[in-house]
C-alpha cells in the first residue's frame, strides 16, 4: 500500500477533482467576463449556494441512510412564509426566536417524515412525495393565497442578507454564508468523527449488518429525517431573509436543485457513501454555472440543460472511475493482508 | 409464498374496489348526473394524459426502475412539435419527430440504466431537469397555438360515440400495457426483473435489451401523451406537463405497485385510476380547491402504504405473544 493510498480515500479523491473543477470554472469564466472577480460575484454566488447548502446537509445524512427527502421544497415554503408572518404580528422578535421558530416548524414536519419512514416501514420516496403535496397544500389553504411582503417584516431581517461579518482579502463574507459554513462544519465533524455520525454510513452501506451490531436503525433514520426537516426549517429563515416577499409557491422546485447538488457532489443515491462538504461542493459548483451562464448572457433557458447534463456526468464518472479507484484500493488492501510488513519494518514504524 | 403474496394483492385490489364503490356512492348522492356519459367521458378528459403515461410507468416501476422525466419529455415533445410547426414543417411531419425524439430521450435513459449500470433515480432526475431545459430552449418564453383544426380535434372532439382521439389511445393502451404484462413473455422478464435483476440474467433474460426498451417505450408514449395534452389546451409553452410525474407515480403506486418492484397488476392501477379520477371529480363537485385535492391524494398515497404495513406489524407482534 503507498503512501498515498494509505492517507486518501477514493471519495476524498472525488471530492478533490471537483475542488479542481469549481477552480477551473472559475478560471475559464473570469477569462470570458469582464469584472468576474469582484465581491459582487462572489456575494452572489455565496448567498444563493448558502441556501441550496444547508438543506443538502439535511440531505445528505438523509441520503445516507438510503433514503430520500423530496419534502424540502415545501417545508421551506411553509417555515419561511409561518416565521414571517408571525415576525410581521410580532416586530419586536430577534433573530434566535425567529431562528427557532422555523427550525422547530421545520423540525415537527421532518419528524412527521421520520416516523412514517423509520416505524411505518414505508418508502421514503413514497412519503416524501406525499408530504410534499400535503405540506404545500396546508401552507396554500393557511395562508388563504395571502403573500408576505417585505415591508412587513423587521428592518433587521431585511438587511440580514447584506450583512457583512468580517472581511478577508478584499471580500465580505456576509452572516449567512457564515450560518451555511458553521451547519457544514458541525455536521461534517459529526459524521466523521462521532459514533452517531458514523451510524449514518453504517445504516447505509449494510442495513442488516448495522442491525446486527445493535444499531438502533429505526431511530437513525427518524433523525436524519427530524434534522433534515430542522435544517430545512433554517433554510427557510434565510430564504424569508433573503426574498422577503413570500408567497404560497415559495420554495418549490427546491427539493430537485438539493438532490442534484448532493449527487454532483458524491453523495451516493443509494446511501453508505458521501459527505456534507461534497454536497456543499456540489451545490457551489452549481451555483457558480448558473451565475456564470447569466452573466455571459447566455438565455436562462440553457441552464437547465447544462445542469442535466452535468448531473449525469458526476454520475457517470462516480459509477466509471470511483468503482476503479475502490477496485485499486482494495487490492492494495489485499496485498496488505497477504503479505504482512515484515518484522524489521515493524521495529522502524515503532520507534520515533 | 406466491399465494401469501397473491393473497395480499387480491385484498389490496378488493379495498380500492370497495373504496372506489363508497366514492361512486357518495357522488351520486351529490350529483344525480353523476354516472351520466358526458360526465365520465369528462373525467377521463381531465386528466387523460397522466393516466396514458400512468400506464407505461407501471411496466417501469414493476422493472424495479423509475422514470422521473416523464413529463419533461411530454413537454419537449410538444416543443418539438410547436417549433417545427412555427418554422413551416408540415404538422404531421412535426408529429412524427416529436415521438422520434420522445424515444430517444427515453432511450437516452435506457442506455444509462441498462448498459452503464447508473441507478435510474439519478438518470431521470437529470433528464427530467435536462428535457426541461432543451424544451424551454427550444420555445424560451413564448407560447404557440393556432394549429389546425384537426389538430386541436385530437384532444377534444368526439370521434366514436362520445369518445375523443385520446380516451381511444388510452383505451388501446391499455390492451397493449396489459396483455403484454399478463400474458407475454416480456411481461413474465418484468416481474422477474423486478425480484432480482441476478436471477433474471441467470434465467436468461437480456436485462439490457428489456431495459432499454422499456424506457424508449416510456419516451415515445410520454410523447405522444405530450402531443395530446398540446392538442386539448390548443398551444403549446415550455413550462407543460411540469410536475406531473408526481401524479403519475401516485396513480401507480396507489394501485399496489411496489416501488422496489417485482410486484403489482395492471387491475389495481386501473382502479387506482378510477379511484383519482372520482376522487378529484367529487371534491370538485364539492367545491374542494385543486390544492386541497393534492394533498388529499398525498395522503392517500403514504396511507395506502402504511395501513397494511401496520396491519401486518400488528398480526405478527399478535402472532409472536401467541408462541
Amino acid at each position: 500500500m503507498t503512501w498515498v493510498q494509505r492517507r486518501i480515500r477514493p471519495e476524498q479523491i472525488r471530492e478533490f477533482s471537483l475542488l479542481l473543477l469549481i477552480i477551473i470554472a472559475v478560471l475559464v469564466f473570469g477569462s470570458l467576463i469582464d469584472g468576474y472577480y469582484t465581491s459582487r460575484t462572489f456575494n452572489r454566488i455565496a448567498t444563493s449556494v448558502a441556501i441550496v447548502t444547508v438543506i443538502g446537509a439535511g440531505m445528505t445524512l438523509v441520503v445516507l441512510t438510503r433514503n430520500i427527502d423530496l419534502s424540502v421544497g415545501s417545508i421551506v415554503g411553509c417555515t419561511a412564509y409561518f416565521t414571517g408572518v408571525q415576525l410581521a404580528a410580532n416586530p419586536e422578535f430577534g433573530a434566535m426566536p425567529a431562528i427557532a421558530i422555523a427550525m422547530g416548524l421545520g423540525l415537527v414536519m421532518g419528524a412527521v417524515n421520520g416516523v412514517i419512514v423509520a416505524w411505518g416501514r414505508v418508502p421514503s420516496i413514497i412519503v416524501t412525495l406525499g408530504t410534499l403535496a400535503i405540506y404545500r397544500g396546508i401552507l396554500i389553504d393557511y395562508s388563504g393565497a395571502k403573500t408576505v411582503t417585505t415591508d412587513s417584516l423587521p428592518t433587521w431581517l431585511v438587511d440580514l442578507p447584506q450583512l457583512p461579518l468580517f472581511t478577508i482579502a478584499g471580500l465580505e463574507i456576509r452572516a449567512i454564508v457564515v450560518l451555511a459554513l458553521i451547519v457544514v462544519v458541525v455536521f461534517q465533524l459529526l459524521l466523521t468523527f462521532f459514533n452517531f455520525g458514523r451510524s449514518f454510513y453504517a445504516i447505509g452501506s449494510n442495513p442488516d449488518a448495522a442491525e446486527l451490531v445493535g444499531l438502533p436503525k429505526e431511530r437513525i433514520i427518524f433523525t436524519a429525517f427530524a434534522l433534515s426537516g430542522a435544517l430545512a426549517g433554517l433554510a427557510g429563515f434565510m430564504f424569508l431573509a433573503r426574498f422577503g416577499n413570500i408567497t404560497v409557491e415559495a420554495g418549490r422546485g427546491l427539493e430537485l436543485q438539493v438532490v442534484a447538488a448532493a449527487v454532483v457532489g458524491g453523495v451516493n443515491i443509494f446511501g453508505g457513501s458521501g459527505t456534507v462538504v461534497g454536497a456543499m461542493l456540489g451545490a457551489v459548483m452549481i451555483g457558480t454555472l448558473e451565475q456564470s451562464l447569466f452573466r455571459l448572457q447566455i438565455s436562462e433557458f440553457w441552464r437547465d440543460g447544462i445542469l442535466g447534463l452535468l448531473i449525469l456526468l458526476a454520475v457517470a464518472s462516480d459509477a466509471v472511475l470511483l468503482n476503479r479507484l475502490r477496485a485499486l484500493w482494495a487490492r492494495a488492501d489485499m496485498r496488505l493482508v497477504a503479505k504482512p510488513p515484515s518484522p524489521i519494518a515493524r521495529e522502524e514504524e515503532a520507534t520515533p | 409464498m406466491t399465494a401469501a403474496v397473491q393473497g395480499r394483492l387480491m385484498s389490496w385490489e378488493g379495498l380500492l374496489l370497495a373504496i372506489l364503490v363508497v366514492i361512486v356512492a357518495v357522488n351520486i348522492g351529490y350529483s344525480p348526473y353523476y354516472l351520466g356519459v358526458e360526465n365520465i367521458v369528462n373525467l377521463f378528459q381531465l386528466s387523460i394524459e397522466k393516466i396514458i403515461v400512468a400506464l407505461i410507468m407501471t411496466l417501469i416501476i414493476i422493472s424495479g426502475e423509475i422514470d422521473l422525466s416523464v413529463a419533461s419529455i411530454m413537454g419537449l415533445a410538444a416543443c418539438v412539435m410547436a417549433w417545427m410547426f412555427q418554422i413551416g414543417v408540415p404538422l404531421p411531419l412535426g408529429i412524427l419527430a416529436a415521438i422520434a425524439i420522445g424515444a430517444l430521450c427515453g432511450a437516452f435513459n435506457g442506455f444509462w440504466v441498462a448498459y452503464v449500470g447508473l441507478p435510474s433515480l439519478a438518470v431521470t432526475l437529470a433528464g427530467l431537469i435536462g428535457f426541461r431545459g432543451a424544451a424551454r430552449i427550444l420555445l424560451e418564453d413564448r407560447a404557440i397555438g393556432g394549429y389546425p383544426a384537426w389538430f386541436n380535434g385530437l384532444g377534444q372532439q368526439p370521434i366514436f360515440g362520445p369518445l375523443t382521439f385520446s380516451i381511444i389511445v388510452f383505451a388501446v393502451l391499455l390492451i397493449v400495457v396489459g396483455i403484454t404484462l399478463h400474458g407475454s413473455a416480456l411481461g413474465r422478464y418484468i416481474y422477474v426483473m423486478g425480484n432480482g435483476v441476478e436471477a433474471a440474467r441467470y434465467s436468461g433474460v437480456n436485462v439490457k435489451r428489456v431495459k432499454l426498451l422499456l424506457f424508449a417505450a416510456s419516451g415515445a408514449v410520454s410523447a405522444i401523451a405530450g402531443l395530446l395534452y398540446a392538442a386539448r389546451l390548443g398551444s403549446v409553452r415550455g413550462d407543460m406537463a411540469f410536475g406531473f410525474e408526481l401524479d403519475i407515480i401516485t396513480i401507480v403506486l396507489l394501485g399496489g405497485v411496489s416501488i422496489f418492484g417485482g410486484s403489482g397488476s395492471l387491475l389495481g392501477v386501473g382502479l387506482s385510476i378510477f379511484l383519482i379520477l372520482n376522487l378529484r371529480n367529487g371534491m370538485g363537485l364539492a367545491n374542494i380547491t385543486g390544492n386541497t385535492q393534492t394533498s388529499v391524494i398525498g395522503a392517500l398515497l403514504i396511507l395506502s402504504v402504511l395501513v397494511p404495513n401496520i396491519v401486518q406489524l400488528t398480526l405478527k407482534r399478535l402472532k409472536g405473544r401467541e408462541t
